[in-house]
């Protein structure tokens, strides 16, 4: 009997099982191919060789097969499995040696017993008990970079950290005149939302003029340092981590450790400065940029002067708010440093690690940055000042 | 196996250069590079570290323009084929990177499984047992699921071969398929490379500069010369290694530049 034949004339691939005295042959036929568009019912064969298995060896007929791949391979090996399972004698020897050669390959180094595939049942208080231990070793680990950061400083006062200046300075530049734009772009906008929020509600007491006031204390106290440090997060945290987790997956901190080179030294404190300097002087310049914002609408909406405004701001804002908002930028300039080098320094050693280590960076800054803020806040509250 | 490229004519040679031309834009690295290579052989691109070797092979298997010259697959012109004859004739190529080239969020299954969901329309369970195969093929059988950051460098290789034998390849490509291995691993890749050759039936091109591999496993050589830009030597390595058969330079690569040292010595 022939292959059946399908639309572009190829013979689709069919087994039969017939028996010759005491064994049973499995005649194959067709093209096997991965790529056609019938699969062989195997369930079928199976249960036919279940049916005749009163023998002691199958042999393989390969008369009326064609064209082979993998297909066929895998069929084999299904058959060859049957065979030992019923301990029946699997004839290779009328099989080509390209055949014979790939089952004996596959079959040469037994399957390694990993357990990995085994999916094992697990219970919602495993999972919490997971969470809260990944948690505590989060903690962990941040509490224990942030001492090393700190021994770090410490060496670095008595002049015996090995600190890369270049690389300071370097940061220093990429964390200030060159974040200008960005910063400046995202303050002027959030001044003049700020403003558009005020304008609405104090319009109708007639008291559109303190939208200079809302607009300067917000920026000053809180909006200045929260944006500049989500922009710094996002653009300068998410670096360091991918910076620090390229060096880490092409072993430069191993080289590092290796000199006895502190990698905290060397990579991270001059990173931490840098923001620690920066980000001050960045938060000032997101204020002001702000307010101007906030005129924006003060002048074309509530049709105010320009004079009338500045001066309602220079009232409403005094030296302790914009202080307030200086102080916080510079913590923030440091969690977004820790958050991106400890990512970097803690990343895995593949390509999918770094870039998993920069969101993490981004996420964990923000939520510092934003926790304590926050923490300062009432902490002022309770102090009075 | 019998795919339906690279096997189906066996007096048309399985890849055949002509003239072809190798640069970086205006920079000519190698030019007049003209060679075939038979359905079946392994051939290997020799030559000294910067020669041009992987650049080579990244024309063979398209991630390079050609820009003079010209590239057949079994008679037919891949350089100059139309955007989907070249899809097709590159469906029939296994690439073995020099790392691996795993992709590192998928497991060794998934990396297989890729090529396999792309351009068959097996099931996911056919697919699963084929990358199996695959994987037991190269001694790994039993670490499916595992990520190629959990693996030894010498098991990434030999996934990363699984997976170009994923689409049961006409040619496989091997770039320094040798490096970074240890003497023991490094001989082990090369008999399974020469056993796949057997028992696939493919061509298989191999860049490498490891001497006790080019005389394992090549039927056939080029070398590449990095001073004159040209490919100075075509045959079997035995054959070249003697007196008279090639340049010198050959024979001082071959012999690891034992003639040059003795002659300066005597």
């Amino acid at each position: 009997m022939n292959a059946a034949v399908n639309s572009n004339g190829r013979s689709l691939p069919d087994a039969e099982v017939r028996r010759e005295g005491e064994e049973l042959v499995l005649a194959l036929k067709g093209e096997w191919s991965l790529k056609t568009e019938r699969e062989i019912n195997q369930s079928r064969i199976f249960g036919t060789l279940e049916k005749e298995q009163a023998t002691h060896a199958v042999r393989v007929d390969i008369s009326g097969l064609k064209t082979w791949d993998t297909s066929l391979l895998i069929f084999l090996l299904k058959v060859e499995d049957w065979c030992r399972s019923h301990n029946i004698d699997f004839r290779q020897d009328s099989l080509p040696r390209a055949i014979s050669g790939l089952i004996a390959l596959s079959q040469a180094v037994p399957e390694k017993q990993t357990g990995r595939s085994e999916k094992k049942r697990r219970f919602f208080f495993y999972w919490l008990g997971a969470a809260i231990l990944a948690a505590l070793d989060g903690i962990q680990v941040t509490l224990d970079f942030t001492g090393q950061c700190t021994q770090s400083m410490a060496r670095l006062l008595r002049g015996k950290a090995a600190f890369d200046w270049r690389l300071f300075w370097l940061t220093m530049q990429e964390c200030s005149a060159q974040a200008l734009p960005i910063v400046g772009l995202i303050s002027g906008l959030t001044g003049l939302i700020l403003a558009f929020v005020g304008a609405i509600q104090l319009r109708q007491f007639g008291a559109g003029i303190y939208v200079a006031n809302l607009v300067a204390v917000a920026m000053a106290r809180e909006m200045g340092a929260i944006m500049t440090g989500v922009i710094m997060a996002g653009r300068t945290g998410a670096a360091f981590a991918a910076q620090i987790g390229s060096m880490k997956v092409s072993e430069e901190i191993d080289a590092l450790k290796t000199l006895a080179i502190s990698p905290v030294d060397f990579l991270v404190t001059p990173r931490m400065l840098a923001l620690f300097f920066m980000m001050p002087l960045l938060t000032l310049y997101s204020v002001l940029i702000g307010i101007a914002g906030g005129a924006v609408v003060g002048v074309t909406v509530l049709s105010l002067s320009l004079t009338q405004y500045w001066n309602q701001t220079l009232l409403s804002m005094g030296l302790p708010d914009i202080a307030t908002g200086v102080a916080k930028s510079a913590v923030f300039g440091v969690i977004i440093a820790l958050t991106g080098c400890q990512r970097g320094i803690g990343c895995g050693n593949d390509a999918a690690a770094v870039g998993n280590a920069a969101t993490s960076a981004v996420v964990l800054a923000i939520t510092w940055i934003v926790a304590s803020d926050a923490i300062i806040d009432v902490i002022q509250q309770l102090g009075n000042f | 196996m019998m795919p339906e490229t690279g096997r189906e004519n066996a007096t048309v040679p399985a890849i055949e250069v002509r003239h072809l031309e190798m640069g970086y834009g205006s920079f000519i690295l190698m030019q007049d590079i003209s060679f075939t290579v038979e359905a079946g052989q392994v051939m290997v691109i020799m030559g000294g570290s910067g020669c041009g070797k992987s650049t080579l092979l990244k024309y063979l298997i398209g991630l390079k323009e050609v820009e003079k010259g010209e590239i057949c697959y079994q008679g037919r012109s891949f350089s100059l084929a139309s955007e989907e004859e070249r899809e097709r004739i590159q469906r029939s190529f296994g690439v073995l990177y020099q790392a691996g080239a795993l992709w590192s969020t998928r497991t060794l299954a998934e990396n297989i499984a890729l090529p396999l969901e792309q351009y068959t329309d097996l099931s996911a369970k056919q697919i699963r047992e084929i990358a199996s195969l695959k994987l037991s093929l190269v001694g790994l059988k039993g670490f499916e699921d595992f990520y190629p950051s959990e693996i030894s460098g010498g098991m990434r290789k030999r996934a990363g071969l699984a997976r170009a034998m994923a689409l049961d390849p006409a040619i496989l490509f091997f770039d320094e398929p040798s490096a970074g291995l240890d003497p023991i691993s490094s001989r082990r890749l090369d008999d399974l490379i020469l056993r796949l050759r057997d028992s696939l039936g493919a061509t298989v091109v191999v860049v490498t500069h490891e001497l006790p591999s080019i005389f394992t496993i090549a039927d056939t050589s080029i070398f590449l010369d990095a001073e004159t830009r040209k490919m100075i030597a075509h045959g079997d390595p035995r054959e070249l290694v003697k007196e008279g058969k090639s340049d010198k330079k050959v024979r001082d690569f071959l012999t690891r530049g034992e003639a040059e040292y003795s002659s300066r010595t005597s």
